[in-house]
């Protein structure tokens, strides 16, 4: 299986003048071709900040402190600067949370498309300007040659949304990293951009990262979902496999405060207490804090992962032979 | 496995830990007690605090303790170099220095603080008036603003200076008249912004009455701009005396006040240069500690630096 | 966009009246005239009135002011009451070459150096250079210019010789008055710059431009540069006006025979027409000032100028 990005056991901390605050605490997950996985958990859960080290957008203050990231096999994680700038934009790319801010106000939109083009694929002017028009049509954007002088104020959120896409995949990369692409979206507009990304992965044979605490967005893109908690990833495995055979307590939370359109209950299921602090964090299992079925062992030391299948693994204490068995309050859901 | 043994025991549920779910590891600060934090460690700014306060005290003091008045002359000893009995030597009609200093000080650090206190007075009444009334009421109010703020204030301040005679409480009309613009821009500015943020929204909508509004929520949050904005008023009010002495229009020997002695220190640079000196160093040091201090209590107050 | 001038205008002139007129009523409202009183009294009646008449004093005072407001919208600023007989306006036209080299270079060198110190500053947050650019900012606006001026005239000048210290004889004599004035500005754009840019490097289009790959010079000069800087355009106003008050200190001192001397001089003589002159002239050079600061504003933002809403 010859994955093109391969993340292995990472740790980064930021070091702040109140100490060091271990936001993503030994995170491993593979990514393979046209694939899309998808990275869930709370704010604060470390998911932004695992994505933003693979691409090395760091702040100054947040170090690497270990692992490794592999890009076709050659680790990128201590790539001089030089070197990974030629693979941002190019080989992987990157689009964030919100359009309004993402976007240069005083720079034309043709300039921001055309800059990429430029510096990757040495295109001149009149060249990369056909290109970006090419570029935004694809991404749906009516009249696209009046837009390319247009300036971010004067397109809608949802355009906008599309032209950070277009510059974002304007060099066809191998990888697309997209951090909350449509949290800060209308949901009618969510839905318009979730179906451009995925006509666009088709077309272009992009492999997606989609971070994301929606899990309504996980269901309807991701082919394997990753689940983060306190800097740590408690579980693998295809959307099949988490939706209906999770086995992390924290996954069935998540799942469970889905409010589903035809139950009827009074009560949203919420799952209890709030994330750990990570400038002081627990030395068992992060979730022990918060999970129901927690035992004594899960505070004390930190669980390791159980293989399910080739595809799936959840790290919990209660996969281990010597737990009472717990079956998932999910279990005999509704499976089409 | 790694390297744990005997844990079998310990496969056994856990006693529930409420308290440990919603833990928070940091200490919880008031907004105040942050920020005084933040300010304590800003080395700069506590030493400048350190010599306003040495400052402060030697005006007070300073006068007194010195061996002499600010105003007697003494024919005898004119143009002294500083000595054992004129600590800061004499001028060209024998008086001295040091006391003439520390009184100088004294006058002008009077002369900013009432000039300030008066601008925040109007400034603040009038901004707050405008941003809590709104509508046709702040209109109005904002045109005038606009077209004060047009108005270079210190040619009306040497007009207005031309006009009254001179004299301290005059100074400090003619600094506040133009001044309190600025402060009411501020206010005003910072009160609308309030206004309009999601937490007094919420006070609305949980029942509080405006009164409790604007003391609980608008009040609290104003003092830090308008703290701040008079600890930039208070140097520029000293700089404005020390210029208008200096061209002439301000106090005159033999009343003493940092302009006044830095105009006459000036005539006899090349020879009594301790004459311009001395007053230089004050009215330098002041300016700065005031400039650092205003600047560290702005770092210390925004709540975007908060780490 | 018309209409954003239209009103900047309006104001423009409504400013400009009241300054007139404010400053005719406290020019009447002086004590003392400005005449010899001694001499004045040992002229027979007539002659008295005579003189009176040569200036307009012999009026109602709402007689005068009229005349005043029609006078300056012709351009006639009146006659000087020191230099008898000379109009003010040539006066001041004479006098407006040093000013404005000295006051010109004082804002360009400003601004080169405060924008280069204020741009490496917030490049190297925290470092050394940080803090000596933070050093500089608050001395260059604590430090009174008539010290700094005082300084640079006895060391620069007299000790070391280097540069003239006085009156208008060539150039040079331009260079010292230039550097004490352009202090105050470093201080002022440095500062500014400095927060600016720190402001910009932490927004998301920064990063956005990182994640393309550009390289360091492009995400630097396209993105962060240009953005900082365009607001540099709004303190133009506030370094105007401390350009103009820090000329009549520089000049005073160094003995330039600019505008600002004038203006002190005419004060100290109670030269009142040549007072107001310069005071209109003043006013009206930094209302002009600010109006072409809105207005560069507004074409060089694009969200101002292109506000014709979103489709």
């Amino acid at each position: 299986m010859d994955n093109l990005l391969e993340v292995q056991d990472v740790q980064v901390s930021f070091f702040t003048y109140a100490g060091e605050v271990q936001a993503v605490r030994g995170v491993g997950f593979s990514l393979g071709r046209g694939e899309t996985l998808a990275i869930v958990g709370e704010s604060g859960s470390g998911k932004s900040v695992t994505s933003k080290s693979i691409m090395r957008l760091l702040a100054k203050s947040a170090k690497i402190k270990h692992g490794s990231i592999r890009f076709e096999g050659k680790d990128i994680a201590s790539l001089p600067e030089k070197q990974m700038q030629d693979i941002r934009g190019r080989d992987i790319s990157m689009i964030f949370q919100d359009p309004m801010t993402s976007l240069n106000p005083t720079m034309t939109i043709g300039k921001q498309i055309t800059e990429v083009l430029k510096k990757h694929r040495k295109l001149g002017g009149a060249e990369a300007n056909r290109r970006a028009v090419e570029l935004l049509d694809q991404v749906g954007i009516p009249n696209p040659d009046k837009r390319l002088k247009q300036y971010p104020h004067q397109l809608s959120g949802g355009m906008r949304q599309r032209v950070v896409i277009a510059i974002a995949l304007a060099c066809n990369p191998k990888v697309l990293i997209a951090d909350e692409p449509t949290t800060a979206l209308d949901v009618t507009i969510q839905a318009q951009i979730l179906e451009l990304m995925k006509k666009l992965q088709q077309e272009l044979d992009t492999s997606i990262v989609l971070i994301t605490h929606d899990l309504g967005v996980v269901a309807n893109m991701a082919s394997r979902v990753a689940v983060m908690y306190a800097g740590k990833i408690v579980e693998t495995g295809t959307v099949d496999e988490i939706f209906y055979e999770g086995k992390h307590p924290y996954t069935w939370g998540l799942l469970a405060s889905m409010p589903k359109l035809h139950e009827k209950s009074e009560e949203l299921t919420a799952i209890p207490g709030t994330p750990p602090d990570l400038s002081d964090p627990p030395k068992g299992c992060p979730f022990a804090a918060r999970c129901p079925y927690a035992m004594e062992i899960c505070h004390e030391y930190m669980p390791e992962y159980t293989e399910h299948s080739e595809t799936h693994r959840a790290a919990c204490w209660l996969q281990d032979s010597r737990a009472p068995k717990v079956q998932s309050p999910l279990a005999g859901g509704d499976r089409p | 496995m790694t390297q744990m043994d005997n844990v079998d025991a310990l496969f056994k549920p856990a006693a529930a830990k409420p308290d440990e779910r919603e833990k928070i590891s940091g200490k919880s600060l008031t907004a105040f007690q942050d920020s005084w934090r933040r300010l304590r460690q800003n080395k700069a700014a506590i030493v400048s605090l350190v010599i306003l306060v040495i400052m402060l005290l030697l005006a007070i003091v300073g006068p007194w303790i010195g061996h002499h008045d600010y105003y007697s002359t003494d024919y005898n000893a004119v143009y002294q170099k500083p000595n054992a009995d004129h600590w800061f030597g004499t001028d060209k009609f024998g008086r001295d220095q040091w006391a003439r200093v520390w009184q100088g000080t004294r006058v002008s650090l009077l002369i900013a603080v009432l000039a300030a206190a008066l601008d925040l007075v109007i400034g603040v009444a009038y901004g707050a008036i405008s941003a809590l009334f709104g509508g046709r009421v702040d209109n109005v109010m904002q045109r005038i603003v606009e077209i004060l703020t047009g108005i270079p204030s210190l040619i009306i301040i040497i007009l207005l200076m031309m006009v009254m005679k001179p004299g301290i409480v005059t100074i400090m009309v003619a600094m506040s008249i133009t001044g309190w613009v600025n402060m009411a821009r501020l206010v005003r500015a910072h009160i609308m912004k309030l206004k309009s943020q999601e937490f007094v929204l919420a006070a609305r909508t949980l029942g509080t009455s405006t009164g409790r509004i604007i003391t609980k929520h608008l009040i609290p949050n104003t003092i830090g701009i308008i703290v701040i904005n008079t600890m930039f008023t208070i140097p520029s009010a000293i700089f404005t005396e020390a210029f208008l002495s200096f061209i002439g229009l301000g106090l005159q020997s033999p009343m003493s006040s940092l302009g006044v002695l830095i105009n006459d220190g000036f005539a006899s640079l090349n020879t009594q240069a301790y004459l311009l000196l001395y007053p230089s160093i004050v009215i330098v040091l002041i300016m700065v500690t005031f400039n650092i201090l205003g600047d560290g209590l702005r770092d210390a107050l925004d709540p975007r630096m908060r780490k | 966009m018309k209409r954003y001038i239209g009103i900047r205008i309006v104001y423009l002139l409504l400013t400009l009246f009241i300054i007139t007129t404010a400053t005719f009523f406290l020019m009447k409202a002086l004590p003392g005239t400005p005449f010899d009183e001694e001499k004045l009294q040992q002229l027979p009646q007539e002659q008295r009135q005579m003189i009176y008449a040569s200036y307009g004093l012999d009026k109602p005072v709402g007689v005068q002011y009229v005349n005043y407001l029609k006078n300056i919208v012709k351009g006639d600023l009146g006659t000087s009451f020191f230099y008898t007989g000379q109009p003010v306006k040539d006066i001041i036209m004479s006098r407006i070459g040093p000013s404005a080299l000295i006051g010109l270079q004082a804002v360009l060198l400003g601004l080169a150096i405060g924008m280069i110190l204020g741009i490496i500053a917030a490049y190297r947050h925290n470092s050394g250079w940080d803090y000596a650019t933070m050093i500089i900012a608050v001395l260059g606006v604590s430090v009174p210019n008539f010290v700094l001026a005082a300084l640079l005239q006895y060391f620069v000048g007299l000790k070391w010789g280097l540069l003239p210290v006085a009156f208008w004889e060539s150039y040079p004599s331009s260079i010292l008055p230039s550097i004490a004035l352009c202090v105050g500005v470093i201080a002022l754009i440095a500062r500014f710059v400095r927060t600016e840019m720190l402001e910009v490097l932490e927004q998301d289009y920064v990063t956005t431009a990182k994640a393309k790959g550009l390289g360091f010079a492009r995400i630097m000069f396209q993105h962060v540069i240009r953005n900082s800087l365009i607001s540099v355009i709004t303190i133009l106003g506030p370094i105007v006006v401390n350009l103009l008050t820090g000329s009549l200190v520089i000049e005073n001192i160094f003995g330039i025979p600019g505008i600002g001397s004038l203006f002190v001089d005419s004060i100290k003589m109670n030269d009142y027409s040549t007072i107001m002159g310069i005071t209109i002239f003043y006013s009206a050079f930094y209302v002009f000032v600010m109006l072409i600061v809105d207005l560069l504003y507004g074409l060089v933002d694009p969200r101002i100028r292109l506000a014709s809403g979103k489709e």
